[in-house]
C-alpha cells in the first residue's frame, strides 16, 4: 500500500512537470489552508438582523420543513406538543441529552413523555438542538458529540429541530467561522439539514421520508435582540 | 474599429454548403451587407473552413484547408459568413488548430478576431436596426447551435425579423435544443439524429408557424429533409433570404418551384 | 450485471438503436425532468455564473497541486483517527475494502450510492467472497433487485418504470413477506424503506463514497437528498469512504463555493437535504458514530490524466447537468453508452479510463451542440475534449474506414480549389436537374445515413460561385 501511495504522489508530480512542491509553494498553500479565505458569497448568504431571521424562516418552508416561531424557551413545549397534536402524533418525544435543551422547561407540558440518549428504531420524534441554521438555504447545522447524537437526526419519522435566532448565520462561510470558534477541531460529524429526507428515484415523483425523517420542524426561538423586534 | 466615414471591406465567406445548394443566400448575404453600407468581395480560392475534418480528429487536413483560408481572407476589414457554425470555427477554433504554430499564430487571430456571423455582424458592429423587406406568414426561429452558444446570436435575428413588414414571429418551445444536423454526426448516428429532428419537427408543427428560420443552412437542410418526408407543412429558409427580401426569388429549401 | 467487467461501449450503435426502439425505457426517460429545475434554481441565484468561474479556478488550483494536497489531507485525516488506503488499481481497491471487511468478520455491508464502486464492480466480487452488498439508495436499490447497471448518475434507476419497480419488489420481496402488486410509488418507498430499515439495523460495515475530500480537515463530504447515506455510516462499526483523488478541495470555505453550484446544477433544488461532513471515526466520549473511518482512494488513471488534454474533466463533481441537458443522453438514456459513466462526461472520461479503442464511438456520438459546457458547473469544455478523443482515433487509425476514406477524398478536393468548383460545379448540376420535380431527392448515392429519414434537399443548379462570376462578367 505505501508503495501504491509513493507511485500515485510520483505520478502526480510526473505528469505536472516537477517534483515536490518547494518550500515556497509550500508554504503559501499551508497559510491558503490556515486563512479560511472567503470566496464570493452570495449576497443571499450576507444578511444580517432581521432579515436573516426572515430569509431562514422562509428558506426552512421552501425546503419543504415546517417552521414554528416562539418568543421564548418558555414557549417551546407548547410549540412541540401543539406541533405533534396537528400531526396526529404520539406526546413521546426522544430527546438529544443536550444541555442546551435543559434550559426549556419541559415541566409545562407534563403530558409530553420525553426519553433522553440515543434513539431507539421504534422511537417515532427525534428532537435536537441546532448548532446553526443557515438562512441562505434555510439549512440547519448539527454536529456530533456526547449529548448530541447524529443518529437522532436520521432515525426517527419526525425530527424537530429547535434553533435560537442568535444562532442564525447568513451563509455557510458564517457556520464554519462559528463552528472554528466553538470547537478546537472538527467533530466527527456534522450534518447541514434543508427539508426533509426524500426520493425522486421512482419516475422523479417526489416522495418525502425516503429513509431519513418524512417530517422536518422547526422551532425558531426568535428572541435574538440584535435582530431587532419580530 | 474606427470605420467613421469609410465603407469597410468585407469578405464573404460563401460556406461550401451555400455554394452548392443554395447560392441565393450567398446573394441575399451580399444584398444585406452592401445595403449596410459594406463593399463586398468573395475571394474565388475559399472553399471550406475545414470543420469536416477538424470534427473527424484529422487536424493536419483541417490545419491545410484552414491555412488557405486564412490567406485567402488576408487584408479584409472583417470577413462575414452566412453561418454560425463556419463563423464560429474561424474564430474560436482555428487559433485552437494553430496552438502549436507560433510562425501563424498572429495571422491567426488576426483573421479570427474579424470573423462575424451575418445577422449579428450586422446588428452588433454595422448597427443596422431595420430591414427593407416583405413577407407575409407567421414565422419561428430555430438557434442554431454554434450560432447560439459560440457566437452569441440570439437576439439580433429577432430584433431584425421584428421589422420585416408582415411578418409575425411565434417562439418556438425548445428553440435551443439541437435539431440533430452536427455535420457528421446526423449520418453516423442517423438513428439518434434522426430521434432529435423528429422532436423539432413536432416543435416546429406545434407552434402553428407556416415558415422554419434558422441561420445556419446544414441545420435547415436537415429539418426541411425532415419535414418534407414527414409531411410537415412548414417552408423552410435561411434567415437572410427574408432579411434581404428574396424569399420570392427561390421556393423554400426542399420544395420545389 | 456490471459494466464495468462487461463494457459494450463498442456497441453503442447497435445500443443505441435498440434503447430508441424500447419503448419502456423512451416512456421512463420521458420523466427527465431535471433541466427546467435548473434553470428555475440558477434564476434564483444571480451570482451563479460568477459561483461557475470561481469553482473552476478552485479545482485547477488543486489539481495543480494535488500531491501537497492529498498529503496533507492524509495528515489531517490521521491525526482524527481515520486511515487513508492508496489503490492504484481496481483490483488493489477491492483487496482493501475486502480486508477491511474481513478484519471486522463482516457478513453484510450497506452502501450509500457510489460510481467509483461501480466502476471496480465492487457488489460481484463481495458477492463472491462472502459479503453481501446492500444498495441502500432507493435507485440503486431497485437497480440491484433486478441486477441491473445504473443508466444516471444522480437518478440510477430512471430507466425502470413504476410498474417495473412493483413486478420486480413483488418477485424480491416475498421473501420478507411482502406478497402484494403495489401501484403508487409512495407506496413502494415504504416497503423499501421498512426492509432497508433492518438491514441499515444489522449491517457489519457501511461504505459510502465522497463527493468531496477536504485537505484542510481532513473530511469526506457526502450529499444525498435520502439520508441512506448518513445511517449507512453511523450505524455500523466501521465507515469505509471509496473516493479517487480528484475529489479533493482544499478548505471547507472552498467547497462552499462548489457546493453552492452542486444540487442547483443537479437537481434544481437550493440545496440538497443532506450534506454531510465526515471526520475520522467516533470520538471518545461520542454515544454514536463508527468505531473505525477508513478512505480508500483509488486513482484508477486519474493521475495520468493531469498534465493532458483531458485535465480538465478532473474538475468534474458528477452533477449530472451535462446528462439532464444532452439531446442524445435523452434520447438513448445511459446504457447505451456501455460503460459506467454516461453521456456527455462519460463520452470524455471513459475512453480515458478504458481506452479509446474500446469506448471511441462516445466521444464520436455528440453534434458539439455544447449545451453540456454551457451548463457544467466546472465549466469543463466537454465538446471539445471529445473532439481530442476523435484526434486520438484518428491517429491510431481506428475510426471506421468508410468514414476515413470519405474524409480523406473530401479533403483531397478541398485543398484544390480548381478541382473543388468542378466537383460541386458538376453535382450541382447533376442533383439540380435529378431533384428538380421534387424540389428534393429521396435516394442518393453514398448517402443512406441521410435518406434513410430525410429526403435531401435539391440545389438550385449552379453553386455560388458560378453565379457570382457570371455576374461578374455582366
Amino acid at each position: 500500500m505505501t508503495e501504491a501511495r509513493a507511485q500515485i504522489l510520483t505520478s502526480i508530480r510526473l505528469a505536472l512537470g516537477r517534483g515536490v512542491v518547494d518550500a515556497a509553494t509550500q508554504q503559501e498553500l499551508r497559510a491558503r489552508l490556515n486563512g479560511h479565505r472567503r470566496n464570493l458569497v452570495p449576497a443571499r448568504g450576507q444578511v444580517t438582523g432581521r432579515q436573516k431571521v426572515e430569509d431562514f424562516a422562509r428558506m426552512v418552508e421552501f425546503s419543504l420543513a415546517s417552521i414554528a416561531r416562539v418568543r421564548s424557551v418558555d414557549e417551546v413545549p407548547a410549540a412541540v406538543t401543539d406541533y405533534l397534536k396537528q400531526q396526529n402524533l404520539p406526546a413521546e418525544i426522544r430527546m438529544a441529552p443536550d444541555k442546551r435543551l435543559d434550559a426549556i422547561p419541559w415541566g409545562r407540558t407534563p403530558l409530553l413523555k420525553i426519553a433522553r440518549g440515543m434513539p431507539d428504531p421504534k422511537d417515532e420524534v427525534g428532537l435536537s438542538g441546532a448548532f446553526a441554521g443557515i438562512a441562505e438555504t434555510g439549512t440547519l447545522m448539527l454536529v456530533s458529540g456526547p449529548d448530541t447524537p447524529s443518529t437522532l437526526n436520521f432515525l426517527p419519522e419526525t425530527h424537530v429541530v429547535v434553533v435560537r435566532a442568535s444562532e442564525l448565520v447568513g451563509g455557510y462561510e458564517d457556520a464554519w467561522t462559528k463552528l472554528r470558534a466553538a470547537m478546537p477541531s472538527m467533530p466527527r460529524t456534522v450534518n447541514f439539514i434543508t427539508g426533509p429526507s426524500r426520493s425522486g428515484d421512482i419516475e422523479q415523483t417526489l416522495q418525502l421520508g425516503a429513509h431519513g425523517p418524512r417530517r422536518l420542524h422547526v422551532v425558531l426561538i426568535d428572541d435574538d435582540p440584535q435582530a431587532g423586534p419580530a | 474599429m474606427d470605420n467613421t466615414g469609410k465603407r469597410p471591406r468585407v469578405g464573404l465567406f460563401v460556406t461550401c454548403l451555400v455554394d452548392l445548394i443554395r447560392p441565393t443566400v450567398g446573394f441575399a448575404a451580399v444584398k444585406l451587407l452592401e445595403d449596410a453600407g459594406c463593399i463586398v468581395e468573395v475571394p474565388a480560392a475559399q472553399v471550406c473552413c475545414g470543420q469536416p475534418a477538424y470534427n473527424s480528429g484529422d487536424r493536419a487536413d483541417a490545419r491545410d484547408v484552414a491555412r488557405a483560408v486564412i490567406e485567402a481572407f488576408e487584408g479584409f476589414d472583417y470577413v462575414v459568413a452566412p453561418s454560425g457554425s463556419c463563423a464560429g470555427m474561424i474564430r474560436l477554433h482555428y487559433p485552437e488548430l494553430f496552438a502549436e504554430d507560433a510562425a501563424m499564430m498572429p495571422r491567426v487571430h488576426h483573421l479570427a478576431n474579424r470573423t462575424h456571423e451575418l445577422v449579428s455582424f450586422l446588428v452588433d458592429v454595422m448597427g443596422v436596426k431595420f430591414v427593407a423587406a416583405r413577407y407575409d406568414g407567421t414565422i419561428t426561429y430555430h438557434d442554431s447551435c454554434s450560432g447560439l452558444r459560440e457566437m452569441g446570436v440570439k437576439a439580433q435575428p429577432r430584433a431584425l425579423l421584428g421589422t420585416v413588414a408582415g411578418l409575425t414571429i411565434k417562439e418556438l418551445p425548445g428553440a435551443e435544443t439541437c435539431c440533430g444536423f452536427g455535420g457528421t454526426f446526423c449520418v453516423k448516428y442517423p438513428e439518434i439524429s434522426n430521434r432529435m429532428v423528429g422532436d423539432k419537427a413536432k416543435d416546429v408543427a406545434g407552434t402553428g408557424a407556416d415558415t422554419l428560420l434558422a441561420g445556419d443552412l446544414g441545420c435547415l437542410m436537415n429539418m426541411a429533409g425532415k419535414f418534407t418526408r414527414d409531411g410537415v407543412d412548414v417552408k423552410v429558409r435561411h434567415v437572410a433570404e427574408v432579411l434581404a427580401d428574396m424569399a420570392g426569388d427561390v421556393p423554400p429549401i426542399g420544395r420545389a418551384k | 450485471m456490471s459494466l464495468a467487467l462487461h463494457p459494450t461501449s463498442k456497441a453503442f450503435k447497435a445500443n443505441a438503436r435498440a434503447a430508441l426502439k424500447n419503448e419502456t425505457l423512451q416512456r421512463a426517460m420521458g420523466h427527465l425532468g431535471f433541466a427546467q429545475k435548473r434553470l428555475e434554481a440558477v434564476g434564483r441565484l444571480p451570482e451563479f455564473e460568477a459561483l461557475r468561474d470561481q469553482a473552476r479556478d478552485i479545482k485547477n488550483h488543486t489539481l495543480q497541486h494535488l500531491d501537497f494536497y492529498l498529503e496533507h489531507y492524509e495528515e489531517k485525516l490521521r491525526q482524527s483517527g481515520g486511515e487513508v488506503h492508496w489503490c492504484r488499481t481496481p483490483e488493489e481497491a477491492r483487496q482493501a475494502i475486502l480486508s477491511i471487511c474481513r478484519s471486522v468478520g463482516a457478513r453484510t455491508i450497506t452502501k450509500g450510492k457510489t460510481m467509483v464502486a461501480e466502476e471496480i464492480a465492487l457488489n460481484p466480487f463481495l458477492e463472491a467472497n462472502g459479503v453481501a452488498p446492500v444498495e441502500t439508495d432507493l435507485g440503486e436499490y431497485i437497480i440491484q433487485l433486478r441486477d441491473e447497471p445504473p443508466s444516471h448518475i444522480i437518478a440510477p434507476a430512471i430507466h425502470v418504470t413504476k410498474e417495473q419497480v412493483a413486478d420486480t419488489f413483488l418477485e424480491k420481496h416475498a421473501a420478507y413477506g411482502k406478497t402484494k402488486l403495489l401501484s403508487e410509488p409512495r407506496e413502494m418507498l415504504e416497503e423499501a424503506r421498512g426492509i432497508l430499515r433492518e438491514k441499515f439495523l444489522g449491517a457489519d460495515v457501511g461504505l459510502t463514497g465522497a463527493n468531496f475530500l477536504i485537505a484542510e480537515t481532513g473530511s469526506s463530504i457526502i450529499v444525498t437528498n435520502e439520508g441512506n447515506g448518513d445511517l449507512t455510516q453511523l450505524l455500523p462499526r466501521v465507515h469505509i469512504v471509496l473516493a479517487t483523488p480528484e475529489k479533493m478541495v482544499p478548505t471547507l470555505e472552498d467547497v462552499s463555493t462548489i457546493l453552492r453550484l452542486l444540487a442547483r446544477s443537479a437537481t434544481g433544488q437550493e440545496f440538497s437535504v443532506y450534506t454531510t461532513v465526515s471526520t475520522g471515526p467516533k470520538r471518545p466520549q461520542d454515544i454514536d458514530g463508527p468505531e473505525q473511518y477508513h478512505v480508500v482512494i483509488l486513482d484508477n488513471g486519474r493521475t495520468a490524466m493531469l498534465g493532458t488534454a483531458f485535465q480538465d474533466m478532473l474538475r468534474c463533481i458528477r452533477c449530472s447537468a451535462c446528462l439532464n441537458h444532452c439531446p442524445v443522453y435523452n434520447a438513448i438514456g445511459g446504457h447505451a453508452y456501455g460503460w459506467v459513466y454516461p453521456g456527455p462526461m462519460g463520452s470524455v472520461l471513459t475512453p480515458g479510463l478504458i481506452g479509446v479503442d474500446q469506448a471511441g464511438a462516445l466521444p464520436n456520438a455528440s453534434t458539439f451542440c455544447g449545451k453540456c459546457e454551457s451548463v457544467c458547473p466546472m465549466k469543463i469544455p466537454l465538446p471539445g475534449m471529445m473532439r481530442h478523443w476523435r484526434e486520438r482515433e484518428y491517429e491510431q487509425r481506428l475510426s471506421p474506414p468508410a468514414q476515413r476514406w470519405g474524409l480523406a477524398a473530401w479533403a483531397f478536393a478541398a485543398k484544390r480549389p480548381r478541382l473543388y468548383r468542378l466537383l460541386t460545379g458538376l453535382a450541382a448540376r447533376v442533383l439540380g436537374l435529378w431533384g428538380r420535380r421534387h424540389g428534393n431527392m429521396h435516394n442518393l448515392p453514398l448517402a443512406g445515413g441521410w435518406t434513410q429519414f430525410r429526403d435531401f434537399p435539391a440545389p438550385e443548379g449552379k453553386t455560388f460561385h458560378q453565379l457570382w462570376s457570371e455576374r461578374g462578367q455582366r
